[in-house]
């Protein structure tokens, strides 16, 4: 017995890099969200410019699942390359569109999927003259197709399209002409609509749609940024274009037409992160991006700063590593190198965005918290994340908001104290009094060092006086542990002996994990951890639950190992729940590693 | 050096324009080597920046790591400084340049510090024209670890253990010529006669200007052999000119000779008069520049003064135009839209 599956089912965008076939695939996406129904775009792209594989995936989801999910129900293939592979990734009963100007190869014809084929390319070179036009709209023809197939609006895609072409809009009439091309194309030659449907509904409300890199970098301009300083590398090259985007239309003086605010786009991460560095320690906000390997260089700096006190903003869009790994897939892996980062004692303060909403406030807090707190703050967010769109919550800015600079002394100020200590802990929080450069002709200066040094800023080799100012950090340290975002939990109270942990982009699957376990017979308690260090509900949470499977996408359990590590949690009731392949983790995979660890006869089946 | 300095100062000190004397200049008590020839470089830059009545909290003092890196300590007491880490003032200085555009900003390195670790960073300051002042403290070799060579020693140079270097040197100056560098001099430490002119004319320079001072190590590279010690410096030093910096508004009091020398104006009407410059020197003209200074290592001398400027140098805040208020004096009221502009944002992305 078949089932129509509405809004509830995968697509999958099989193209060559370089193609155009990006815009094409996000007007199919955008064309479901402005249907009112959830969606999930992840684009799955190489380390490479023009040529290679790459695939975009679209899961349709009423529930409003938003996590990646395994299974193509339809595959749209305009890739030979990949041809083979794609025919096998589709679903049994499935739909595969291709391009039929060349006849598709026996070895590739699947008795249990159906298959559509288009002439995509008899049909542009037929109806476009222009050779770029002929490539481009390919991929708007097949666009066309799926709206009559699976019952798109087309005044929504018209709609989209006027959008897109604003201001160029004799390119509007070519593009409505492709997508009629293979709707058409749909309506003379196959069955419509299929058994994959879509129907408008009501259900994103006031949501969004971006790219968390975005947010980032707009989270920075409402956070006051004015220096940035960075080296290209993906996948977070987009958070500072976003903010010189933003930058451009907002920060710019009107009388002069000069900036408010300076972009330096640095010769390596270590010159990025000094820049940052430099222009804290003299009153401009200032941050950097970057990615794992931009991490590993930006150590010596982290040190200083947390050292030496100066705050400090870093997005760190993380990707799979070690080394170069795969530059173009996601992971949650730089945790314990951020968490440390940097030679002798240090502790770095984390932030774990798991939506834009949260790029967009967390990145503008993390100003704010980076001088109060005086010292580097490391957004943790993900490819995943950073260079896909999410449907996200809209962006809040309270106009009653005010900067906090943290203890920032004035000249007035200076006139009025006894004596400045840099390094003094007056209020007894182990944050420290600073000043910025230029404030008092004769009062407030300190020499900023990384070598020990007393109270005073003065050079010291007292061992005393050096596990003094230790301690105070680590007095500080506990500070942040209460300034920092604390996680949220799920629940008032505890109703499960297992607690469910995560963080980041694993929060869309876990929830998703969260909600169809709940239909069985096991309930669980959740908790999303937004930062580091860890509060006393963290530490709760796990003490009061029997089990707690620590969710993230990693080979070495790093979240895992840092709570064991601060908390004295017991490492056996941390369950490790792992995805590290590249691709962002499934509710499916949770479930089943969750359900594993819970019924071992179930494991020792598998085990044989 | 000595560790107990008086704290009397002769009542007549002379005073500059902001009523204060050197003293108000000054800063810790050295603990480099006794006749380390960074001490009389630090006494330079001291008195410098009294004779230009600069006031000290307008300066920003930055190093790097090392010996050259330690002497911020010994100057400019009530200006704010940053000892970075090794080989990295460079970036540091371009983010508190970013961030204020109106102080001074007085960086100071070593051979170690930037013809090695930090010769990313040298390299790309000088690209940037950030407006700073960079001085190389350069003794040709690496003082906190015991001497050994550092990529600016001579090839042939002999270490206090007696060996030669093999390898080829960099030469800092020639290095920045060739970078573009819009004002580049070179110095020694033991002519302050010339070398606080030069100092005086850098802060002037609205640019990167780099003086690469020969500083001889007392304590490991002063021996015979070496071509960094106070012997050989002294033999073989070859001014291009006389240096003296003409601020503006001193212009009328001083007295020199038409015709007697090259006056070089700067972009705020102040000039530097150059006597007895060299033939084949023309400071406008890089060219000529880097051919005196290859002429000269061919007859293994150490050519001084001023060797380049370009007097129309903007700076990278010109480049990327950037407010003429500094960037961290702007309020939250320039800086964040507010709600009603992000509401804006929300819908273009529904």
């Amino acid at each position: 017995m078949h089932q129509d599956k509405v809004n509830d089912f995968v697509v999958r965008f099989a193209n060559v890099n370089g193609t155009g076939s990006a815009s094409a695939n996000y007007l199919f996406a955008k064309a479901v969200f402005r249907m009112g129904i959830p969606v999930t775009p992840k684009n799955i792209f190489p380390s490479n410019i023009q040529g290679l594989p790459t695939w975009y995936d679209v899961r349709v989801s009423e529930k409003g699942y938003l996590g990646r999910r395994e299974g193509v129900d339809f595959m749209v293939s305009v890739n030979p390359q990949s041809m083979p592979d794609d025919v096998r990734s589709v679903k049994e009963g499935g739909y595969f569109l291709y391009d039929s100007t060349k006849k598709l190869h026996p070895e590739l014809i699947r008795e249990d999927v159906n298959y559509i084929g288009i002439p995509l390319m008899e049909i542009c070179n037929r109806e476009f003259t222009d050779p770029r036009q002929r490539q481009l709209f390919k991929n708007i023809v097949y666009v066309g197709a799926l709206a009559q197939l699976l019952g798109i609006e087309f005044s929504v895609l018209e709609t989209l399209l006027a959008e897109q072409f604003n201001g160029k809009e004799k390119l509007i009439a070519p593009n409505i002409k492709a997508l009629k091309l293979g709707a058409q194309y749909i309506l003379d030659n196959y069955n419509y609509p299929i058994d994959l449907k879509l129907e408008r509904r009501d259900l994103i409300g006031d949501k969004i749609m971006i790219d968390g890199n975005a947010a980032c970098g707009l989270g920075a301009v409402y956070g006051g940024a004015t220096v940035v300083a960075w080296y290209p590398i993906t996948p977070s090259t987009s958070v500072v274009e976003a903010f010189e985007g933003y930058a451009k239309k907002m920060r710019i003086d009107k009388e002069t037409g000069k900036h408010n605010y300076a972009i330096v786009q640095a010769e390596d991460e270590l010159a990025a992160i000094g820049m940052v560095i430099g222009a804290n320690w003299n009153g401009a906000r200032s941050f950097t991006a970057t990615s794992g390997p931009g991490l590993s260089l930006m150590n010596e700096f982290l040190g200083l700063a947390y050292f030496a006190e100066i705050p400090t903003v870093l997005i760190d869009v993380q990707r799979t590593g070690p080394s170069t790994g795969m530059p173009t897939r996601t992971q949650q892996s730089d945790i314990l190198l951020a968490a440390y980062a940097s030679h002798g004692d240090t502790k770095q303060v984390l932030l774990f965005p798991s939506d834009p909403k949260e790029c967009f406030e967390m990145t503008a807090d993390a100003f704010d918290l980076a001088e109060l707190l005086q010292t580097p703050i490391i957004m943790m967010t993900d490819l995943d994340l950073g260079m896909n769109d999410h449907l996200s919550e809209p962006f809040v800015w309270d106009d009653k908001r005010k900067y906090n600079r943290g203890k920032v002394l004035n000249a007035q100020q200076l006139e009025e104290i006894p004596h400045f200590g840099r390094y003094l802990d007056v209020d007894g929080d182990g944050i420290t009094y600073r000043t910025i450069p230029g404030t008092h002709p004769t009062k407030g200066s300190f020499f900023t060092r990384g070598t020990s040094r007393d109270e005073f800023a003065a050079y010291t080799e007292d061992g005393d006086v050096y596990a003094r100012n230790m301690d105070r950090l680590l007095k500080k340290w506990d500070t942040a542990k209460d300034t920092v975002p604390g996680p949220y939990l799920y629940q008032k109270e505890n109703k499960s002996p297992y607690g469910v942990l995560f963080f980041g982009t694993s929060t869309y699957s876990a929830e998703e994990a969260m909600d169809l376990m709940s239909q069985g017979n096991v309930s669980f308690d959740a908790m999303r951890i937004k930062a580091f260090p860890f509060n006393k509900t963290v530490e709760d949470f796990i003490n009061t639950h029997e089990k707690v499977f620590v969710i993230e996408q990693n080979r070495d359990a790093q979240l895992r190992t840092l709570l064991v590590n601060e908390l004295d949690a017991s490492p056996q009731k941390l369950i490790r729940v792992l995805n590290y392949n590249g691709m962002p983790i499934t509710a499916d995979n949770i479930i089943t590693q969750i359900s594993k660890s819970l019924s071992p006869a179930k494991k020792l089946i598998y085990h044989q | 050096m000595t560790y107990i300095r008086s704290q009397f100062r002769h009542p007549g000190l002379p005073k500059n324009d902001l009523g204060y004397t050197t003293k108000e200049y000054e800063g810790a008590i050295s603990t480099l080597c006794a006749g380390c020839g960074h001490d009389s470089i630090s006494g330079s830059i001291i008195q410098a920046c009294f004779e230009m009545s600069i006031a000290p909290h307008r300066i920003a003092k930055l190093s790097g790591i090392g010996c050259s890196s330690k002497t911020p300590t010994y100057f400019l007491g009530h200006s704010h400084g940053f000892n970075s880490v090794h080989g990295r003032m460079p970036s540091v200085a371009t983010g508190a340049n970013m961030a204020n555009r109106d102080l001074l900003y007085m960086g100071v390195s070593g051979d170690g510090d930037s013809a090695s670790i930090g010769m990313g960073q040298f390299v790309h300051v000088i690209r940037r024209n950030l407006n700073m002042v960079y001085i190389v403290m350069n003794n040709g070799c690496y003082g906190l670890t015991k001497g050994q060579d550092s990529a600016t020693a001579d090839a042939g140079s002999k270490s206090k253990k007696g060996v030669a270097n093999p390898f080829q040197p960099i030469d800092m100056a020639g290095l920045a010529l060739e970078l573009g560098a819009s004002f580049v001099a070179q110095s020694f430490s033991g002519d302050k006669e010339q070398l606080i002119p030069l100092i005086k004319a850098a802060i002037d320079h609205p640019g990167f200007a780099f003086i690469n001072v020969i500083s001889p190590c007392v304590t490991f590279n002063n021996n015979p052999g070496s071509t960094k010690s106070y012997d050989y410096v002294r033999e073989h030093v070859e001014a291009t000119a006389t240096v003296d910096f003409v601020p503006l508004k001193k212009e009328i009091t001083t007295s020199y000779q038409k015709g007697t020398g090259t006056d070089i104006k700067m972009h705020d009407g102040s000039y530097i008069h150059l006597e007895k410059l060299a033939d084949d020197l023309d400071p406008y003209d890089r060219l000529s520049a880097m051919n005196a200074l290859q002429n000269a290592r061919n007859k293994n001398e150490i050519l001084t003064g001023l060797l380049y400027i370009n007097p129309e140098s903007t700076d990278l805040h010109h480049t990327i135009q950037t407010s003429d208020r500094p960037l961290n004096t702007l309020g939250q009221e320039e800086l964040c839209p507010g709600s009603g502009v992000l509401e804006g944002i929300n819908g273009e992305l529904r």
